[in-house]
């Protein structure tokens, strides 16, 4: 097939534009699970800071990718360089279904557990560390595997700010009316997504608690 | 009935016949000190509101070293929350609750629970520990030796009558009384001086109940906890309790040995041995196994 063959020709551009892809939604997973889990954390135990944190999380999901790209642009250092602010635009959009699923796993660990946990003796950070996170482990992994695959996508519209990645492709193939171009950015963004999607699904299931 | 279940009634046998000091009875007293001593718990004018609602008002009990005190109510009566007041999962509104002399309020809370041992009817085990890791968690954070935590655990599954190799499986491989039994277990880790069983027998099959409850007696008789048990049962109250403190609507109504319990004249309690129908005798012979 044509998108082969070009894909095949152009391998040396098409890998470089998967890694920088990689890089976008590696760090911005990455910033996401360092706010998201934590933020996740204290919302289970503070619950007057729960609304408003949710609804933040809320609104930024509501607002289309390309005009937050737009809006982020005349913020300094920032819009100095697209990457820098794709991640953060990708940090954002990932944060809603991390910070949600570290809540729900928290809030979900059985209330007789910490209540017999409390009993004994065990400090806050003891039950949060030995009981809480363990156990909502898993929730929150497969909160991380709807980020990464909703990154994956979004990141494709980052090649609109010059941000690189796989959509620089898709986007060159729009200009061209070139299927095989679009095709060449994709399909391997939609393999990204698969084998993210599979590969945290595994550990998700790795780290189950029985 | 096999030979080895025999054996294990006639050891149990053995066990209670031969204290010297007070022969006869199920259960020795010998070793019981005078109620004049400091109360190990006891409840100063407590109450407990929460929101509108008086859960708990003027609450008086003094429970004493090596006894079993039943609170016996029905649901509402205030009977957990006067439990939870001990170990500070709640807070007073008024009054105060002293643990060896002391206001509970004045101990470290962490100190103060892992002084005390606490079990619940839903067990509360942790899913993803092992039973073994279940029951040396409290020696572990206390920064035992690693031998001394295995070897107290073994001892301790022995004291439940659970076999060593339990000690590997998770809590889901377990049944209901297995589960409760490791919830015993795992508040006396750490030896203790005080127990507090919410309801612990309340969610197993007769069988497994009855059993517990023995098993509960004879442990009592070796280890001589000061124990505060929360029940709606009637039979259970009279089988364990030493003293049983009747509550209703918040309020404590009477405190009576079980003996005096089927004879009382409070209505509260004559209602509840009414409820309850006959046969209540042979359970008020505290210790009946």
């Amino acid at each position: 097939m044509n998108v082969f063959r070009f894909i095949l020709q152009n391998h040396d551009q098409v890998l470089e534009l998967t890694l920088e892809h990689l890089r976008l939604v590696g760090l911005s997973t990455l910033f996401a699970m360092l706010i998201g889990i934590p933020l996740g954390i204290l919302i289970a135990h503070r619950p007057r800071f729960n609304k408003p944190v949710l609804a933040s999380a809320n609104i930024i999901q509501t607002i289309p990718s390309l005009a937050l790209f737009g809006f982020l642009l005349p913020v300094p250092w920032l819009g100095d360089r697209a990457d820098r602010l794709a991640i953060l635009a990708l940090t954002l959009y990932a944060l809603l279904p991390i910070i949600r699923n570290t809540y729900t796993g928290i809030r979900g660990v059985d209330p007789a557990v910490m209540e017999a946990g409390r009993g004994m003796g065990l400090t806050e950070s003891q039950l949060l560390f030995q009981v809480q996170l363990p156990l909502a482990v898993s929730v929150i992994l497969s909160g991380v595997r709807v980020a990464v695959v909703i990154s994956v996508g979004l990141a494709t519209i980052a090649a609109a700010i010059g941000a690189g990645g796989l959509g620089e492709f898709i986007f060159r193939g729009l200009a061209m009316v070139d299927d095989r171009v679009i095709l060449a950015g994709a399909i391997p963004a939609a393999l990204m997504a698969l084998l993210a999607d599979f590969s945290v699904g595994w550990l998700e299931r790795r780290l189950q608690p029985q | 009935m096999p030979t080895s279940e025999l054996r294990a009634y006639a050891t149990i046998w053995q066990r209670i016949t031969d204290c010297a000091l007070c022969p006869g009875t199920p259960v020795c007293w010998a070793d019981m000190p005078p109620a004049s001593e400091t109360p190990v718990i006891e409840f100063r004018d407590v109450s407990y509101r929460i929101a509108d609602t008086q859960v708990l008002s003027g609450f008086n009990l003094q429970v004493q070293r090596g006894e079993t005190v039943v609170l016996l109510g029905r649901s509402g009566s205030g009977k957990t929350t006067s439990l939870k007041l001990v170990n500070r999962l709640l807070t007073a509104s008024s009054g105060e609750i002293q643990v060896n002399g002391v206001s509970n309020a004045e101990v470290d809370l962490i100190r103060l629970r892992r002084g005390i041992g606490y079990v619940i009817q839903d067990v509360g085990l942790f899913p993803h520990f092992t039973i073994e890791r279940n029951i040396g968690l409290v020696p572990k954070i206390e920064a035992w030796p690693q031998d001394r935590i295995r070897t107290r655990v073994q001892e301790l599954l022995q004291m439940v009558a659970l076999a060593p190799e339990i000690g590997l499986r998770y809590p889901h491989q377990l049944s209901g009384g297995q589960r409760q039994r490791v919830g015993v277990a795992r508040a006396l880790a750490a030896d203790p001086e005080i127990l507090l069983m919410d309801e612990p027998f309340g969610a197993l099959d007769p069988l497994t109940r009855d059993e517990l409850q023995r098993e509960f007696l004879l442990l009592q008789q070796r280890l001589h906890k000061t124990v505060l048990f929360v029940t709606h049962d009637l039979r259970e109250a009279l089988r364990l309790g030493s003293r049983i403190a009747l509550m209703e609507a918040g309020r404590l109504v009477t405190v009576l040995a079980p003996g005096e319990f089927l004879g009382s004249t409070d209505p509260l309690a004559s209602a509840y041995v009414r409820a309850f129908g006959g046969d209540l005798e042979s359970a008020a012979k505290r210790g009946a196994l």
